[in-house]
């Protein structure tokens, strides 16, 4: 173990009433190194990132984020640590333009939150900020359109976007190619794979185009029935029988979904 | 980049000259409605601030407009005869009460704020009605003298419908520009983010709840305001500017001019008073006229007059410059 | 004792009219998500109507029977054309077409019957007054006492035994649901729709003779039975049913006990649930 690590997760359980979604998971990521949770459907991998990201209390465990216990925290409190998390579920501001929704995020994080009488146009570095982060996931010239009006997959990029905006170290990603047609999820997969190289942000994806998984992950983790059955890179996955199995003996190297 | 500045300015050039030639060429009769058009702007705007920008439907802002002319009636009776004493009053009353009130109301959203905000304007509605040894009762609160303004070395009386209109048109103005710095500003962007999503902004890390009190405060304390001009204008407060169905009022000037423009609302006070005068000469049923422009508006217009009439121009422009 | 049975008999028979129109507001609300705010217009028409009938045929039963169903009729005009386009829009503007056609209906109804406030007369079973302890009290009155919780018994036979009902209560309470096991929800709207303005006109023509029938008597109760359905819970029966009563015995004993204050009682009622329980007393956690 060279690389420090940024999440390290105990033993981490989560029971609703009787049935336990999560049944005590350990696992660490190594910071910088992008990773993915897979597993067959009702795994709990959404619970989880849920568990993970502030959403829900663990029922038993401990989340550590850089060392530091943050186990039960709520989501904002995660945020301005620098753990963040995307949605399933495409969850931005459909009637502001693209510029907006990442400099909505941007004015939060620089304290502006109550800054009334200062003209937005007139902080050129915020502007910039946001025109960088932009170009960054690819939507350079579209600053002036309304989010309501682009396509689905540049919705999806919006909230990367948003997202990079919090200044993260770490994020999750739900599911980042869920209803994409393959153009969308090539573009997305090449995004995820060069802010990942290029940048300090360590990547967590859930997935299940296990296409996806295996072109990105530089270590998978396998889940299933609230446990976690697996771990190790790519090739020592594909050829783990009991993940095999699990899949109900689909075979992983032609499985999409 | 010229052009988008010239096209902006032009308009708001036009209609201020307007507003301020106005009363040397129009009858009294025309001055008196353009004061009453001009009040209710400065209301119906503030009740957008909360509605078009934050997504809250506030049913109470009558309340606080209707506060302001009683906290400011009350100030010329008992206190100094000054103007700007009681306009000051008045500011600091009802900011008080939108800052306990807002406390209250920012719990909730959607219909829920809507309905809370409903009881406690009428709270303050039945507090007017009923505590007759300060406010009253149902006649309201008259018979003050309304001192001259008193701008430095120059005293101007406000009996002269003129002066009080430029009076009204000035602070009116002041409003407008306030709210305009204010939607253009990073707040004005974070109150439209919660408008369409605030769970997602909870989520980058701000404090929603304070963002929506922070918004009241300054709503209710601008209807405070045009609440004085009205008191002054009509030489009485009464419990009627408080009622819900005079909130009611914002809403559909509003819903009339357009929510999603700053002016929108004005533009809906304009419409609404032309209306009134022209639909009242042949009818008493003015509200039959009004209920069915809403239901018209609401189906067919749902961005308002001036919301409509922006979305056909900025329409146009991209069909001749594609 | 006297006055406090006679502020129990006045509490219960204004809350009994309150429940009626509250019912169909709140299972309106439950299962469309729509607030009405011209569910108090619709009551105003059925008393309105059984004015009229009256007029015509001298009996204040055919206009109780003949009233509510024309007002139910026009009501699915109005869903079907006017809020049906809406669905799926945001809240408020269905809550603002509601106005509108508040607006539209109370200045109808003074065009057409004058702005003045008209007298209807209790059916002549029904008229006059008994003793009551040394004083004397309206037989309609308590005819409205004792037909309330009738009222309130055939709706809750009518919800938990047949078809329409339970399906109705289930659409109130998860739409989805209803969805889910096949009911078609376009007629679902349209009946529900019709339901509580039968309701709310029923309840009109009930008032008739209990208060003065003017333009003005939608815009007092709509507001009433909003915080009715508020405190109860949105889309609850019972909910709607406590929160009448309540409000009928807070007006009575109000009116005798704190004069001053029994306007604003409501309101101030209101304002502790929400912010306490801001789903209503029955109406679940937030």
């Amino acid at each position: 173990m060279t690389q420090p690590i940024i999440l390290e997760v105990q033993n981490l359980s989560r029971s609703f009433g009787k049935f336990q979604a999560l049944g005590g998971i350990s696992l660490k990521i190594p910071k910088g190194k992008l990773c993915a949770l897979i597993g067959p459907n009702g795994a709990g991998k959404t619970t989880f990132y849920n568990v993970v990201s502030g959403r829900y209390r663990p029922t038993i465990g401990k989340v550590f984020f850089e060392g530091r216990d943050i186990s039960g925290l709520p989501s904002h409190a995660l945020v301005a640590r620098g753990l963040l998390r995307s949605f399933q579920v495409t969850n931005i501001f459909p009637a502001l333009t693209v510029r907006e929704n990442v400099l909505t995020p941007l004015a939060v994080m620089r304290g502006l939150s109550f800054s009334f009488l200062g003209s937005m146009a007139r902080r050129p570095e915020l502007v910039d900020e946001a025109e960088a982060i932009l170009a960054r996931v690819g939507l350079r010239g579209q600053s002036h359109r309304v989010v309501s009006t682009l396509a689905y997959g540049d919705k999806r990029l919006i909230e990367i976007a948003i997202v990079l905006a919090c200044q993260p170290k770490l994020v999750l990603l739900d599911e980042p190619t869920a209803g994409m047609n393959p153009e969308e999820t090539d573009r997305m997969i090449r995004l995820i794979k060069e802010l990942s190289d290029k940048s300090e942000i360590t990547f967590f994806i859930t997935e299940h185009d296990m296409k996806v998984v295996f072109s990105v992950a530089e270590n998978i983790f396998v889940l299933n029935q609230g446990t976690l059955l697996a771990e190790g890179t790519p090739d020592e996955i594909r050829s783990n029988r009991e993940v095999k199995q699990a899949y109900l003996g689909g075979s992983l190297d032609a499985a999409s979904h | 980049m010229g052009g988008l500045t010239l096209r902006r300015i032009l308009p708001a050039t036009l209609l201020l000259a307007f507003l301020v030639a106005a009363p040397f060429f129009l009858s009294t009769y025309w001055v008196i409605i353009l004061t009453e058009i001009l009040t209710m702007s400065l209301f119906a705007m503030s009740f957008n601030l909360l509605f078009g920008y934050t997504g809250l439907l506030s049913f109470g802002q009558a309340g606080f407009f209707g506060a302001g002319g009683y906290f400011a009636v009350l100030t010329l009776l008992h206190g100094p005869p000054s103007l700007w004493v009681a306009l000051a009053a008045a500011v600091v009353g009802t900011a008080l009460l939108a800052l306990v009130i807002g406390w209250l109301c920012v719990r909730l959203d959607e219909i829920y704020f809507a309905i809370l905000t409903l009881g406690f304007g009428m709270m303050l509605f039945t507090t007017a009605h009923n505590w007759r040894s300060v406010t009253g009762g149902s006649d309201g609160l008259g018979g003050f003298t309304v001192p001259p303004l008193n701008l430095i070395a120059w005293q101007v009386s406000l009996f002269n419908p003129k002066y009080f209109y430029f009076l009204v048109l000035a602070v009116t103005l002041l409003g407008t520009l306030l709210l305009l710095r204010m939607v253009k500003s990073p707040f004005g962007l974070l109150l439209r983010a919660t408008r369409e999503n605030s769970n997602r902004v909870a989520f980058v890390g701000a404090n929603v709840r304070r963002l929506r009190l922070f918004a009241f405060v300054i709503a209710g304390t601008l209807a405070g305001v045009a609440g004085v001009l009205f008191a002054i204008f009509n030489r009485i407060a009464s419990p009627e500017m408080l009622h819900w169905s005079f909130s009611g009022k914002a809403v559909l000037m509003t819903v009339l001019g357009g929510s999603g423009v700053l002016l929108g609302p004005a533009v809906g006070a304009a419409i609404f008073y032309v209306l009134e005068h022209y639909i009242t000469t042949f009818t008493t049923s003015w509200m039959i006229f009004l209920g069915a422009i809403l239901v018209v508006l609401v189906l067919a217009f749902p961005k308002g007059v001036l919301g409509s009439v922006m979305e056909f121009f900025a329409q146009k422009r991209r069909g001749a410059a594609p | 004792m006297e006055g406090f049975l006679a502020n129990v008999l006045n509490g219960l028979s204004w809350g009994m009219l309150l429940f009626l129109i509250s019912v169909g507001l709140t299972t309106v609300f439950g299962v469309m998500g729509v607030l009405n705010f011209a569910h108090g217009s619709l009551f105003m028409l059925g008393a309105y109507l059984c004015m009229q009938f009256v007029r015509w045929v001298g009996s204040f039963w055919v206009g109780l029977l003949a009233g509510p169903p024309l007002v139910a009729a026009l009501s699915i005009l109005l869903e079907r054309f006017l809020l049906r386009p809406l669905y799926g829009r945001d809240v408020s503007f269905q809550l603002l077409l509601t106005f509108g056609v508040m607006l539209f209906l109370d200045d109808g109804v003074r065009l057409i019957w004058g702005p003045a406030y008209h007298v209807v007369n209790p059916p002549a079973l029904l008229s006059g007054v008994i003793p009551f302890f040394s004083q004397s009290y309206p037989v309609y009155r308590l005819f409205l006492v004792i037909l309330g919780p009738l009222v309130g018994l055939g709706l809750w036979a009518f919800f938990s035994f047949t078809r329409w009902g339970k399906i109705l209560r289930a659409a109130a309470m998860d739409r989805q649901m209803a969805e889910i096991v096949g009911v078609r929800v376009p007629v679902l709207f349209t009946a529900v729709f019709a339901f509580g303005a039968w309701l709310a006109a029923l309840g009109g023509a009930l008032a008739a003779p209990h208060q003065s029938v003017g333009p003005a008597m939608g815009e007092r109760i709509i507001i009433e039975s909003f915080i009715v359905v508020v405190i109860g819970g949105m889309g609850s029966f019972p909910g709607a049913f406590a929160g009448a009563l309540i409000l009928g015995l807070m007006n009575s004993f109000g009116t005798t006990f704190v004069p001053h204050l029994q306007m604003a009682l409501p309101y101030i009622l209101l304002a502790v649930i929400l912010l306490t329980r801001p789903r209503g007393l029955f109406g679940g956690e937030a």
